[in-house]
């Protein structure tokens, strides 16, 4: 890609080359979003559609530490994640617009992509739903002796349910290979983290259970992806399930339909100066291995993967009505 | 441990091929064998395992087969059964066991959310091949949260299919064909009839989850039930006919899908109905049951339609209180027998 073409002295750098990706991959989810936002301002795509502009370091850093066939199971602010685990936009776009081509076949929409190539077990919607079924899949892999670890995301909304708890109860006493991931962006919807929590620090309480854990700056994608690899090696090393608390933030609204009248716009422009894509571009800038060119170079490969993306969703079939009824059960023995 | 312990396989061998059993003794074999098939089947919930299983279905099968396969769980009903979802998709064929299924309220959310959606959202991408059981139902003086009979409830839910065994055969097999079943199966055993004894082949034939199936043929009525009301039924129809009506006794057996064929042909040979159902009589699948003899074989009917529900309260403690609520074989005959008079043949 012509990303890669950014820098004479940095061609031949392996690192410098992973950082861009990870420029380009935060730069996808950015702008698929915000192609999503214009599209379902002019009715395009329907639904709830909850962005996840600010918090793209997480998804980001945490897949970068995961094996292709490592499962990861999320929520319903997903689109950064399947992204960064390797689902491609166009049957991610091609599910927005509720078509048969999309990776859901139109049944999910934006809050459940489902895709089984890239091991990507679900946008769940209830909130602290998806983290039994991550505790799950490891114990699968364990008793079939296969070397993976399940990476869960959830927001720190869930730490008020009670599957959370249970889950993370039941993955330290089994010492399950999961990593558990909870992205803290200060409001479960509308509601900030100190109206709902006596006790804020979240790392602290799942340490409670015997679970490894710590906070991690989610703003910076370099920091995430080495406490999640840090995680991982301790994981497949025996060492039982992992909890990070990734603190970071939503630049905008819960969903389309929010208006945003319990953040304080300060408290919003403030966590915008930290924007990890800024951040990492600067970074990249002032090790010398990315430039203006380079960047403007992500950008035009990036819109040109969207443009091809939302032609092709807007051009996709719709499921027959005929099939309404396929896939409450399942066609052939699993 | 070694394995097989005579204790906790108290079946004994007979000359004629058969064994004397309980309805409790088939259910663990039934488990027994599920786990002696395949590798991919393990057992976990609260109480599984050291235990013996709360009302000891279970008993024996940790020093057979270990506690990576007879998993006791902390009291977690959500957490136990989504995993058994994950675990599910992930490649293994879980057998869940909730205590009962009042105590599976606390894990509805992973059931309806998530097991019965999961392949439907994800577009047929990921199937979700588990078995719940749980003990339904009343009449053990357990008062209001350990004696309802909700599966009514879940046989509402698209994507399950929920079997109530009622027989020993049933007890025996129901759990292998819902083990083959490729996607969430519920499967209800009736408190009540965890001591009924009986004979089964040593070698038991394989038994559907897709039928209901006759238990006693008759031709002036039909008498439909399922689990714990089974017994019942027949008592009634041996009642009735010292009366001189002949009831036939349909097990609908399997709650979802229902096997309308089945409830049709028996109707329309007898042009009588009385439905049977220990749940709750509004909103109940006694209900659904009544609601497709209605639309479908009206025409056939001599008679309305006849329920016999547990009435409309919590289950009370004392015992006359309890057995007021529930249906019994007079409340069942006596419903039978009006579908002869009123002017209605």
């Amino acid at each position: 890609m012509s990303a890669r073409r950014a820098s004479r002295t940095s061609r031949t750098d392996p690192a410098a080359e992973h950082r861009r990706d990870l420029l380009r991959t935060m730069v996808l989810i950015r702008r698929f979003e915000e192609t999503c936002a214009e599209l379902y301002s002019a009715g395009r795509i329907r639904g709830f559609l909850h962005l996840y502009v600010g918090e793209e370091a997480v998804a980001t850093g945490v897949m970068s530490a995961l094996e292709p066939d490592e499962t990861v199971v999320t929520t319903y602010r997903e689109h950064g994640h399947a992204l960064a685990k390797g689902v491609t936009a166009e049957p991610l776009m091609a599910e927005m617009f509720g078509k048969v081509t999309g990776c859901s076949r139109g049944r999910g929409g934006s809050m459940h992509v489902f895709d089984r190539d890239t091991h990507f077990l679900g946008g769940n919607a209830v909130v602290a739903g998806g983290i039994p079924l991550a505790v799950g899949v490891a114990l699968a892999d364990r008793m079939q002796g296969r070397d993976r670890v399940t990476a869960c995301f959830f927001g720190d909304g869930a730490f008020a349910e009670g599957e959370l708890h249970e889950s993370l109860n039941l993955a330290a006493l089994w010492r399950l290979p999961v990593l558990l991931c909870c992205e803290n962006n200060l409001y479960a919807m509308g509601t900030a983290l100190v109206k709902e929590h006596a006790q804020t620090d979240l790392a602290l309480r799942a340490s409670s259970y015997g679970v490894r854990s710590w906070a991690v700056d989610g703003m910076d994608v370099l920091a995430v992806e080495e406490a999640a690899r840090r995680a991982v090696d301790e994981i497949r090393g025996g060492a039982g399930p992992h909890f990070l608390e990734l603190r970071t933030y939503r630049f905008r609204a819960h969903s389309m339909y929010d208006a945003d009248r319990y953040r304080d716009k300060a408290e919003i422009e403030r966590w915008k100066e930290r924007d990890p894509i800024d951040a990492l571009a600067a970074r990249l800038d002032a090790d010398g291995v990315l430039g203006e060119a380079a960047r403007s170079a992500i950008e035009a490969d990036v819109a040109a993967e969207l443009e091809r993306a939302v032609a092709a969703a807007a051009e996709a079939p719709e499921e027959p009505v005929s099939d309404l009824l396929r896939f409450v059960h399942s066609e052939e023995p699993a | 441990m070694t394995t097989t312990t005579p204790t906790t396989t108290p079946t004994t061998g007979t000359p004629t091929g058969t064994v004397e059993t309980t309805y409790r003794e088939a259910l663990r074999e039934g488990l027994r064998d599920a786990l002696r098939g395949d590798d991919r089947v393990f057992l976990m919930g609260e109480d599984v395992g050291s235990y013996g299983g709360c009302f000891g279905v279970s008993l024996g099968l940790l020093e057979e087969f270990g506690p990576e396969r007879v998993r006791d769980t902390p009291l977690s009903e959500s957490a136990f059964v989504g995993a058994g979802i994950g675990a599910a998709v992930a490649g293994m064929r879980p057998v869940v066991e909730v205590m009962t299924v009042n105590f599976s309220l606390l894990a509805l959310d992973q059931i309806m959310n998530n097991a019965a959606t999961l392949l439907h959202m994800s577009g047929g991408q990921f199937a979700v091949p588990l078995v719940i059981r749980m003990t339904t139902g009343g009449g053990r003086q357990l008062a209001a949260q350990h004696s309802h009979s909700l599966e009514g409830w879940y046989a509402h839910i698209p994507g399950l299919k929920v079997v109530a065994p009622a027989t020993l055969e049933d007890a025996r097999g129901m759990l292998a064909a819902a083990l083959a079943d490729p996607d969430p199966v519920l499967l209800f055993e009736h408190g009540s009839l965890y001591n009924t004894k009986g004979t089964l082949p040593a070698e038991p034939a394989p038994v559907d989850i897709a039928h209901a199936a006759v238990r006693r043929s008759g031709t002036d009525v039909t008498v439909l039930a399922y689990g714990g009301m089974l017994p019942r039924a027949l008592a009634a129809a041996d009642d009735l006919a010292s009366a001189g009506i002949s009831a036939e006794v349909v097990d609908l057996r399997v709650l979802r899908p229902l096997d309308e064929a089945a409830v049709l042909a028996s109707v329309r040979r007898t042009h009588r109905a009385v439905v049977v159902d220990e749940g709750w009589r509004s909103g109940s699948l006694a209900a659904e049951v009544a609601a497709r003899i209605a639309e479908q074989a009206f025409y056939d009917l001599d008679a309305p339609v006849a329920r016999v529900c547990t009435a409309e309260v919590p289950l009370p403690y004392a015992h006359q209180l309890e057995d007021a609520a529930l249906p019994s074989a007079e409340t069942i005959a006596a419903a039978a027998r009006s579908c002869f008079g009123g002017g209605h043949g």
